[in-house]
């Protein structure tokens, strides 16, 4: 777009401001009510998509709309209508015809400025069983929150061509595969919600549990996954796991600036400087984990944001509790013995009872299953180094080296490992 | 299924080879060695000599050409190869990251193809 003189070029800029920002809000609303209709959420993102390149020519010409969102509702609402037209009619899906039977209802389309937030429909579309497990955050970071394709297969590690393809065969399967948009009902729903928990940790990160390796890919998706946390406790506010959920994340997120040393370095959990730690995003982490122990549920996430809780407590204490680590941990692994909950509550049995004790837990996970997880080495070569005992911990340290993708990581163990 | 991790590195990490024992980044590639090895998933692979020990060979328009130095360019060069045997490119893009080279250099990834080197050498495929 050519820009001339400041003052446009001003104006040009805040309503692209405008746009990103209703963009961000809006995104996930207006597919997720888009697509609850059709079950077509590849063509409502189209949609939408046009809607937003419309709002770039017509918003600086007539001045923003009082209502930005619908605006873009009824604008992409017309363009699925279009599309369907310019189609055989007959090719149409049902659900789609019924989207068009309602539009000529109201031949003028003034949408009313209210519709209903379907966002958490989406939410358990994108983590139904149907769908591969792998993909149910890449859906939800694209349906829900607008993010590109590339950017998502950057954070996962995939090609961007294959993470595209495989978004685009998750969404036929949606809307070919007979997935309702619903809130599943009372039987199936805590295991349902597991689903979408798990799938909104996941994008948080996968390493943020700092037994030692941090695995920076999922840095930038950490505010993303809070987000999706918080969308998610507008909408089912009396569930505590969400609460658990979204105080782990926030207790981890409080940590960010102090997990770097001036240098760049990595500093590791125990040895950070607890004033650097986000003390409104702990209290906020607190509040939520107080909320879900009202609702008298235990669970996984309030667990693992107990655990974080006992460490944040440092920072008014000056010491960390780990007889109480060691107790949630045991909780833990009793629920969800994986990896990395075993390598966890192993490193709380080393800080509560000594590192044999330690090595005792390690020694009980079966060897193969570790053979490319990190943490479990690194754990190990520091339980070995507190022992004295140097050449098991050479062969720990260089395992976990080995396995680590962060260079401030890698560094970090190659200067433990001397 | 094998795949090549491609390991393109800089002049500075070139130079790294000549360093003493205790360089971080040889220490690195140790570790990262065994760490495949322990893992199931090494099969083979060698460094190469640095860029300009190179000779590019190529045919244009029935002519011999003859190119001292590598064939590209570029600041990264090729410094050597690893095959790996794992079950996805998933798999093999997981390890290339975690490659030393991966955060100076670049780690390309490519399929290996028995198919063709048993066309070229008219010998069975292997195991």
């Amino acid at each position: 777009m050519k820009m001339s003189g400041s003052e446009p070029e001003s104006t040009h800029r805040t309503i692209h401001r405008t746009i990103e920002r209703v963009a961000r809000e809006s995104y996930g609303r207006l597919v997720a009510y888009l697509s609850s209709h059709t079950r077509d959420v590849a063509s409502a993102e189209d949609a939408l998509s046009d809607a937003l390149v419309k709002a770039l020519t017509a918003w600086p010409r007539d001045g923003v709309p009082d209502n930005p969102e619908a605006w873009l509702m009824t604008t992409a609402r017309h363009s699925i209508i279009d599309h369907v037209r310019h189609q055989q009619v007959a090719e149409a899906s049902e659900p789609t015809l019924a989207l068009l039977r309602e539009d000529s209802k109201e031949p003028n389309v003034t949408l009313a400025t209210e519709f209903p937030d379907e966002r958490l429909k989406l939410l358990f579309v994108c983590a139904h069983p149907a769908i591969d497990p792998a993909m149910h955050t890449p859906l939800m970071l694209q349906t829900v929150l607008g993010l590109d394709a590339t950017r998502i297969a950057h954070a996962f590690l995939i090609s961007p061509t294959t993470m595209g393809q495989r978004l685009v065969r998750a969404k036929t399967k949606i809307r070919d595969g007979g997935i309702r948009f619903e809130i599943p009902q009372a039987p199936e729903l805590p295991e349902r919600l597991d689903a979408v928990l798990e799938a909104i940790y996941a994008a948080f990160g996968l390493g943020w549990d700092d037994i030692a390796g941090v695995d920076q890919r999922g840095r930038d998706l950490a505010e993303e996954a809070i987000w999706l946390a918080r969308v998610l406790l507008l909408l089912m506010p009396g569930e505590a796991e969400v609460h658990g959920l979204l105080a782990l994340m926030l207790h981890c997120e409080a940590r960010r600036a102090a997990r770097r040393g001036p240098d760049g370095g990595y500093v590791p959990l125990s040895e950070q400087d607890t004033k650097l730690w986000s003390k409104p995003l702990m209290e906020e982490a607190e509040r939520h984990l107080g909320e879900a122990s009202s609702h008298g549920r235990a669970g996984r996430f309030q667990l693992e944001a107990a655990i974080q809780s006992v460490h944040a407590e440092r920072a008014r204490s000056g010491r960390t509790a780990w007889s109480a680590i060691m107790f949630f941990y045991e909780q833990l692994v009793r629920i969800s013995p994986t990896l990395g909950t075993q390598t966890g509550y192993a490193a709380a049995v080393a800080e509560a009872k000594g590192p044999e004790a330690g090595l005792a837990v390690l020694d009980e996970i079966v060897l193969e299953a570790v053979s490319a997880y990190q943490p479990y080495w690194a754990v190990r070569a520091h339980l070995f180094q507190r022992l004295g005992n140097a050449s098991e911990a050479a062969d720990a340290f260089d395992r976990a080296i080995g396995l680590t993708e962060d260079p401030a990581v890698r560094q970090f163990l190659l200067h433990r490992r001397g | 299924m094998q795949f090549a991790l491609l390991i393109f590195e800089s002049p500075e990490a070139f130079k790294a080879r000549n360093a003493d024992e205790n360089d971080p980044y040889l220490g690195a590639w140790r570790a990262y060695y065994k760490a495949l090895v322990e893992a199931g998933v090494y099969v083979g692979g060698n460094p190469l000599q640095a860029p300009e020990t190179g000779t590019t060979v190529r045919l244009k328009d029935g002519k011999r050409r003859v190119q001292d130095g590598p064939f590209a360019d570029t600041k990264e060069q090729l410094g050597g190869f690893t095959i790996l045997e794992l079950p996805s490119l998933d798999a093999a893009l997981e390890w290339a990251a975690r490659c030393p080279a991966a955060s100076i250099g670049a780690v390309e990834v490519r399929p290996v193809s028995p198919e063709y080197l048993c066309r070229v050498t008219g010998l069975n495929e292997p195991g």
